[in-house]
This record gives C-alpha cells, structure tokens and sequence, in this order.
C-alpha cells in the first residue's frame, strides 16, 4: 500500500497529511485519484492538508484547491513548516494553524457534536467550470475538471468532455461527455437537445432522428441503467 | 492608399474560391479600384485561367520569393479594366515552397500601390491555408449549400475565430438554387446562419453563366449582359466597398428573404 498520503478524522473533518517526500504533481494527482475513488465518502469534506516542511508555490496549492473544490471537498487549512507554503497559504484565504481547530479524533456521540455547532459560511462555494462565450465550432475541443457552460451554439463537430456537468445555451449538435470520471449524477442540458453522441458516465445515446420535432429546453441524466431526456425549466 | 488584404477560404474543395476571387476582383476593379489577385494555391493554380490569363504568364509567386525576378515581374495586367493585376502561383512546384512569411512580406510591398488584395486560398487546414491566412486582414469563407461544405466552413471559422488577430469574417453562400430550397431539398440561407452564426456577405446562385465564362476566361463582370452571378458578384464588390447593398431576392415565396435582410442588416 502506497504510504504517501494518508488520512485521519479530526474535529472539523479530516486532516489529510501528504509526505515530503515525492514530486508534488504525483502527490495532487494521488490524492485526487483516492477521492475519486471514494467520492461518496468526500463529498462535502472538510480538510486539513498537513504538507510537511515542504515548498508548496501559490499557484501550485491554488491548483490543488480547485481540483479539490470540484470535487465537492473544501480546504479549511495548510499546517506546513515552511515559510513559503504558509505565505501561499494566507494569500489563498487559508488558515494556517489548528489551534482553534485541535487535532482530536472526532467525538461520535450526538451531544459532542452538539456542542460544536458548525460555523455558519455565508460563502456559497459552489464548484469550478469552464465557460464559454460563443458558438464552439466543429473541431474545437472542451475539457474540464468541473463543469463545462457554453453561452453559444455547440456545432456538429465539436467535442466537450466534464467530469461535471454541461450546460448549453443554445443548440448542442456537437458530442458531450459528461461525468466522464465516472460520475453518474452528472447532467447534461441545452436549448435545443440535439447531440451527434452524449455520455454520461459510461453510458452512451445519439440523438433520436426527429429533426422535426420542436426544439425545447432538455435535461438528460441517467435514470433506470440509461440516459433519459426529460423537460428542462432552468 | 493602403490595401485590404483579403483572403478567400473554404475548407472543403471545389466550392468556388477561385470563381469567387476572379468575380470579386473584377468587379471591384471595374467599380474603379485598384485591385491584385495572389494565387495562393501553389501547385494547382487556375486563378490564371479562370481570369483568362494564362497566356501572359512569364514569372510567379515562387519566383519572386526565391528571388529570381522581381515582383513587378511577376504581376500580370488584366488590360481589360484599369487596375487590376494577378500574381500567379507555380504549378510546378509544392506548398511548401512559401512560408507564410514570405506571404506576409510580399503583400506588404503591394500593399501602398492598391485598394484591394484578394488572396485565393487553396482547399485544406494545412500549409497552403495558412500561407493564405497570415497576411490576411479579412476573410470571406465560401460555402455551398451542402451539409459537408457547410461543416468545413464552420472548422475554417473556428480556426480564424482561435486566431488572436481576430480578423473580421464573413461568409460568401455560393450555388443556392431556390427551387430546390423550396422543394426542401437544399439548406435554405438561413439553414446555413443558423449553424454558421457569422455576417453573410452575398449569396450567389447556380448559374450556367460561370461555367462558360470560366471557359472563356472571361469574369461576368467584363461581360456586357447582365446575368444572375454578376449580379451576386458585384453586389458583393459594393457590400466590400461599404455600400448598403440589399441581397438579391432569389425566391419570394415563404418569407425567408425578408428574414434574410433583417440578419444582414443586424449584424456586423
Ligand atoms: N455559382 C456557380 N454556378 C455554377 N457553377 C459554379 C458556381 N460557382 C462555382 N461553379 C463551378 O464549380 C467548380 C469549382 O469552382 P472553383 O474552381 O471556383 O472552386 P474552388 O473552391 O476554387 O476549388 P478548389 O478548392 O479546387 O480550388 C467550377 O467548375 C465552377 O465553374
Ligand atoms: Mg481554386
């Protein structure tokens, strides 16, 4: 079993300790692939990275944020021995200590949790995309670690792939994937609801040959073992 | 003066570049602008022919960048109309023989002498595009009527919009026949639009005329009598030139042209 990251719950959720040891990128890609592959037990996880003495640079922990973020798992704090991993930190809004937050096993009676209400977030965090604004033409190419949102048409020819959901403001012609980590509540909507082929997971359907048929607002999603196509009311 | 360097591109093959860049520049240089065409299509030049040129050739394109003539050399008068030249491309020779640097320089030297560059792109995303594409100022995307050109047309598209120049962009619908959009058997004008989304600059219909007139080397606008395709041509000279050129009204019927105004007159 590979020892690099491991995981403990705290208090306030879970602290995550990453070892020194190894190149960042590997680690990131380590730990998102674990939540990935548990994704129902982080979702909505709150988490303490505990990163060592190691450098981590601003952008390098913004990245991991995001990944994070989309996932539905949020950072509470970055514990580092370093004086550049917490500089990134208190620039990206994070805490940097657990004083306030201590490294106690959580209590599994009801009374102890409450006592410790959560903290109320006025923050709706909500969860990373891509957007675009305009008519993604045949050939052009959309990828995603969110969601994929397109004010525009997606012509015949063009190709979009999310781990999320995508959403089209306009006429989907083209191909889409959504959910394509594996995510089968991931949803895929537009205007006019017209795909060469549409994924979601890894179910497939093309669009019914119904040209004629008057374009409405559609939603599909995958319901009883398949992909259905049902009214959309934004 | 400085010139308006415009290229003529399509993606797909045969849907009328060349007739277009022949039509257009005559047009233009008999409405009295001074106008040269670049056959950009090295290896499969015609622009020569259809412009009934061919004979005069003596250098070309590739000539002058690997420097065996000068420029002026090169250049072809049409004695037909006041200022109109082509610069013709090599037939013997492959795509690669230009970079589209040497397309960028070469125009450059043209571009205080003229009003008007029309380049004739070859066919493809490849080499020959992309010569034709990088001095380029404006772009007409020709199209047809026909699910595969349009698809093409919107690839082109898509390549010109990921281009940080941002050139502006327009659309030339050649080959409509309005008795078969009526019969539903064609993508109607707006059909296109809808999928291509970018500023319609003319539509031109099927017409016999251009067949013979390619034959004969002979662009419709030299031609005295008045035909359905000179029309389309000229109309789309003026629309270059600024004028407010309403499109021509192909078909009556179900409405579709005063639908078709109402978008070109919107956009832009
Ligand atoms: N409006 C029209 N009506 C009738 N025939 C046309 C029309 N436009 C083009 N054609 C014919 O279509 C053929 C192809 O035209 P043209 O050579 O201009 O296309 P092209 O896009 O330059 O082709 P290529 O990609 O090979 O360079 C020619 O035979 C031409 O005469
Ligand atoms: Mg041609």
């Amino acid at each position: 079993m590979d020892d690099s990251i491991t995981l403990k719950g705290i208090k306030q959720g879970l602290l995550v300790t990453m070892k020194p040891e190894g190149r960042w990128p590997d680690l990131t890609a380590r730990l998102v692939a674990q939540i990935d592959a548990q994704s129902a037990f982080f979702r909505g996880a709150r988490v303490a990275l505990a990163v060592g003495p190691r450098e981590v640079r601003r952008h390098e922990l913004a990245n991991l944020l995001k990944l994070l973020s989309a996932r539905d798992v949020s950072v509470l704090a970055v514990l580092s021995e370093d004086a550049a991993t917490i500089g990134s930190a208190r620039k990206l809004g994070l805490k940097t200590s657990l004083t306030e937050l201590e490294l106690e096993p959580p209590d599994s009676s009801f009374e102890a949790l409450a006592e410790l209400p959560p903290p109320i977030d006025p923050e709706e965090h909500g969860t990373g995309g891509v957007l675009i604004k305009r008519t993604l033409r045949n050939g052009r190419v959309v990828r995603s670690d969110g969601h994929v949102v397109v004010l525009g048409d997606v012509n015949a020819g063009a190709v979009i792939v999310a781990r999320g959901d995508v959403i089209v403001w306009g006429r989907l012609r083209g191909t889409v994937h959504a959910g394509a980590g594996g995510d089968e509540s991931a949803v895929v909507c537009a205007l006019n609801l017209a795909p060469t082929q549409l994924r979601i997971a890894s179910y497939i359907t093309i669009s019914p040959d119904d040209s004629r048929r008057k374009a409405r607002p559609e939603m599909a999603l995958v319901r009883n073992g398949r992909i259905e196509a049902e009214a959309w009311e934004p | 003066m400085t010139a308006r360097v415009i290229t003529i591109t399509s993606g797909k093959g045969g849907v009328g570049k060349t007739t277009a860049t022949a039509n257009i520049a005559v047009a233009l240089a008999s409405l009295g602008k001074k106008v040269v065409c670049v056959d950009a299509d090295i290896g499969l030049r015609n622009l020569d022919v259809v412009m009934g040129l061919e004979n005069r050739i003596v250098y070309d394109l590739v000539d002058v960048v690997e420097g065996r003539c000068k420029l002026r050399q090169a250049m072809v008068k049409d004695k037909r109309v006041a200022d109109l030249y082509l610069l013709p491309a090599a037939q013997t020779r492959d795509k690669t023989a230009i970079s589209p640097q040497d397309m960028v320089s070469l125009t450059g030297q043209l571009r205080a002498d003229f009003e008007f560059i029309l380049i004739d792109s070859p066919a493809g995303i490849e080499w020959g595009f992309r010569n034709a594409l990088a001095p380029a100022d404006e772009v007409i995307v020709v199209t047809n009527p026909e699910v595969s050109a349009v698809r093409d047309a919107d690839r082109i598209i898509g390549l010109i919009e990921a281009d940080p120049r941002r050139l502006p962009t327009s659309l030339l619908l050649n080959r409509i026949k309005p008795e078969m959009i009526r019969r539903g058997d064609m993508l109607s004008v707006n059909d296109v639009l809808e999928i291509l989304s970018t500023r319609l600059l003319g539509v031109v219909p099927e017409d016999e005329h251009i067949l013979i007139s390619s034959n004969r080397g002979t662009p419709l606008a030299l031609d005295s009598e008045r035909t359905p395709a000179g029309d389309a041509f000229l109309n789309v000279a003026r629309r270059l030139m600024g004028e407010k050129v309403p499109l021509i009204q192909l078909e009556r019927k179900d409405g579709w042209f005063s639908r078709l105004t109402r978008i070109f007159g919107s956009s832009k």
